[in-house]
């Protein structure tokens, strides 16, 4: 099909030939969209990877604007947000959608992850695949962390002396590494000029990249879908999957539904709650970065609660970070924890199902717990979420390999 | 993916709700705990925040700045005359100009024990309501350098600026489980405004404060209509597109 194309494209000559004979265009769109079989029974969890990339495009457009204007320094940071939140022509539009869109960043990956283990997208051949996304969303997670300092607003002060000084619970070298991180004794103007380096240049960089990787790797395994089963084992006459159907149109068009269901939900809260009740933006940002005055109750931004309250459950400081950081290092062997014959959960028995559902509860309330000062009950409370949360992936080995399974089918469900 | 539709319809719900300046009004009003009160201010009301911006410049800006604004943005957010807005210059001041207090905060640590803060901000990092129970809950305390106190903002080095609007009001509290709670304010010695007047008072100075906070969010916010408008033609036509491109899905 692909030599017919070029041949086509040939014989016609002019400047499409001209330009394919130099740079293979129409062999790309060949080979990446036209021609590139996905499952038809996509559901509405299989959205969120495409949305993912638009709000990354949508970061890096409002992040040049944004770079345009603000200046990297201790005295001037806070005065240039300000400053083009009011005076910058449409930089209260840019503004808010960056700062909308890194919270919607969160949201679309972790619907992402959900989806994945929802329907075993992690498991044989799609390991690394997996392995990419994790660590996508561990370079997510220091991009966002960094640009939440860059405002230096008072929380974004604190929230930064918080998370930088983890890293001094490493032993032997974590104090030299605190001072060499924030290259002073403090949270200081080198601090946020390192940050501002790296959320705009490193980290976008490293995200554009795992994200390449991440799509490569698709394209070699070919897309998951809800009922688990490889569309390849079924070949029609033309050698294509009988169950699957052409990235393009089928799902640009279909992505393009998504991506207006998608910008409603988006603009309603740039339009509308750009500080989401103080959950996107919060109060104490709206005052500049203080030494002297510490915010009543610190606590991160809302999609990193469930790790904090993790944090906070231990007593021992140096124990919780170390907790805080299995829970994300432990997503990584998700692919070999799995021994279930079955990838979806349509097909999995009930401790499976139950699992996850107890796995979702435990991260959401994790998440409330961390936002919350912590009181007595909310320490209890995160202990016995923290367990549920890693039960989930050490008990998994023994249940998905104990219980009765359905049988997949030969053929994906889909009705149209 | 016929679910889609309804969320979609609930997403605008939402959205709409949320900035209603009915939804917030409907709770306003002064019975009940001080900590419950709110404004019920509406940003979109150009008539208030022209009084709330006079009642500013009257009341505040001796003491306070709104450093991020400038007299010639709020002159055309709040359709303010030209001819009007020269009046509400302090000494000194032009038309492009922050509008930055006149007081030293050398001078202002001098007299108050502290540097009356700038005000840009203060709807937006205590909120709108933290402003108006604040300006509603001073009463006269002896035991205080200034003579008065404020329940919102125990001890504050702020006097009661607005006495001579409000009167000298004093606390009155009742017995709850063996503790002195809040019951009510009672006005011993009247000032010009009646507590109507004075409630006024505060609810569009704090209209223009939230203004300050954010000059755009009024017309972010009408804008914002015709982007939901906008985007739920296009999201519907990429429905009908899906639909049509997918007949032949079997």
């Amino acid at each position: 099909m692909a030599a017919a194309h070029d041949n086509d494209a040939a014989q016609k000559g002019g400047f499409r030939a001209w330009l394919n004979k130099r740079l293979p265009v129409d062999e790309f769109v060949e080979s990446q969209l036209t021609g590139y079989f996905a499952p038809k029974n996509f559901n509405l969890w299989y959205f969120f990877g495409a949305l993912a990339m638009l709000v990354f495009v949508i970061m890096i457009l409002s992040g040049i604007f944004l770079a345009m204007h603000y200046k990297p320094s201790e005295t001037a940071a806070f005065d240039s947000v300000e400053y083009i939140m009011r005076e910058v022509e449409w930089g209260w539009l840019i503004r808010y959608m960056h700062s909308t869109g890194a919270s919607f960043f969160f949201i679309v990956v972790y619907l992402h992850m959900f989806r994945a283990m929802l329907y075993g997208s992690y498991r044989e051949p799609r390991e690394l695949l997996w392995i990419l996304g994790v660590l996508l969303y561990l370079a997510l997670m220091a991009e966002a962390f960094m640009g939440y300092v860059l405002p230096w607003g008072n929380m974004s002060y604190w929230g930064a002396q918080v998370i930088v000084n983890l890293f001094g619970t490493i032993p032997v070298i974590g104090p030299g590494l605190v001072e060499w991180i924030r290259g002073d004794y403090g949270i200081a103007d080198s601090t946020l000029n390192r940050f501002f380096a790296l959320h705009v240049v490193a980290m976008p960089f490293a995200i554009a990249f795992l994200i390449l990787m991440h799509l490569v790797a698709l394209r070699q395994t070919g897309s998951n879908n809800p009922d688990g089963i490889e569309i390849k084992a079924k070949l029609g006459a033309n050698g294509k999957p009988v169950d699957g159907i052409p990235f393009h149109p089928y799902y640009t068009i279909k992505d393009l539904f998504g991506v207006g269901v998608f910008l409603l939900f988006f603009c309603g809260v740039i339009f509308f709650v750009p500080t989401f009740g103080g959950l996107f933006l919060e109060k104490p940002n709206f005052e500049a970065a203080n030494a002297l005055s510490t915010p009543d109750h610190i606590a991160p931004v809302w999609y990193f609660t469930a790790f904090f309250a993790m944090l906070r459950a231990v007593p021992d400081q140096q124990l919780g970070a170390l907790i805080m950081l299995l829970a994300i290092v432990v997503l990584f062997f998700l692919p070999w924890l799995d021994r279930s014959p079955v990838k979806s959960i349509r097909y999995k028995g009930w401790m499976s199902k139950t699992a996850l559902v107890l796995f979702v509860i435990s991260f959401i309330v994790l998440s409330y717990l961390g936002l919350k000062p912590a009181s007595d009950l909310y320490v209890i409370l995160a202990r016995i979420f923290t367990a549920i949360y890693f039960l989930y992936f050490i008990l998994m080995p023994w249940y998905t390999s104990v219980e009765k399974t359905k049988a997949a089918p030969e053929r994906v469900n889909y009705h149209a | 993916m016929r679910n889609a539709f309804a969320l979609i319809a609930a997403g605008l719900v939402l959205s709409a709700l949320s900035f209603s300046p009915a939804v917030r009004a409907a709770t306003a009003g002064l019975p009940g705990a001080w900590q419950d009160w709110q404004p019920g201010n509406d940003i979109s009301n150009t008539a208030s925040l022209q009084r709330g911006a006079g009642n500013f410049m009257g009341y505040c800006a001796g003491c306070h700045s709104l450093k991020y604004v400038r007299y010639s943005r709020m002159g055309t957010d709040l359709k303010i005359p030209e001819d009007q807005l020269e009046e509400m210059l302090s000494p000194g001041s032009k038309k492009g100009d922050y509008m930055l207090t006149k007081l030293t905060a050398a001078d202002g640590e001098a007299w108050f024990g502290k540097a009356p803060p700038d005000l840009s901000l203060i709807a937006r990092s205590k909120g709108s309501d933290y402003v108006y129970r604040f300006l509603k809950t001073y009463y006269l305390d002896e035991k205080t350098t200034n003579g008065t106190n404020n329940l919102a903002l125990p001890g504050t080095a702020m006097p009661h600026v607005l006495s001579s609007l409000q009167g000298a009001p004093i606390l009155k509290t009742v017995k709850k489980d063996g503790l002195d709670t809040f019951d009510s304010f009672e006005i011993v010695e009247p000032g010009q405004l009646t507590a109507e007047q004075y409630d006024e008072f505060v609810r569009d100075t704090v209209n223009f404060l939230e203004y300050a906070g954010e000059p755009v969010k009024a017309y972010r916010q009408s804008l914002g209509i015709w982007v939901m408008l906008f985007l739920s033609l296009f999201t519907a036509l990429a429905w009908l597109l899906k639909r049509e491109y997918w007949r032949d899905v079997k």
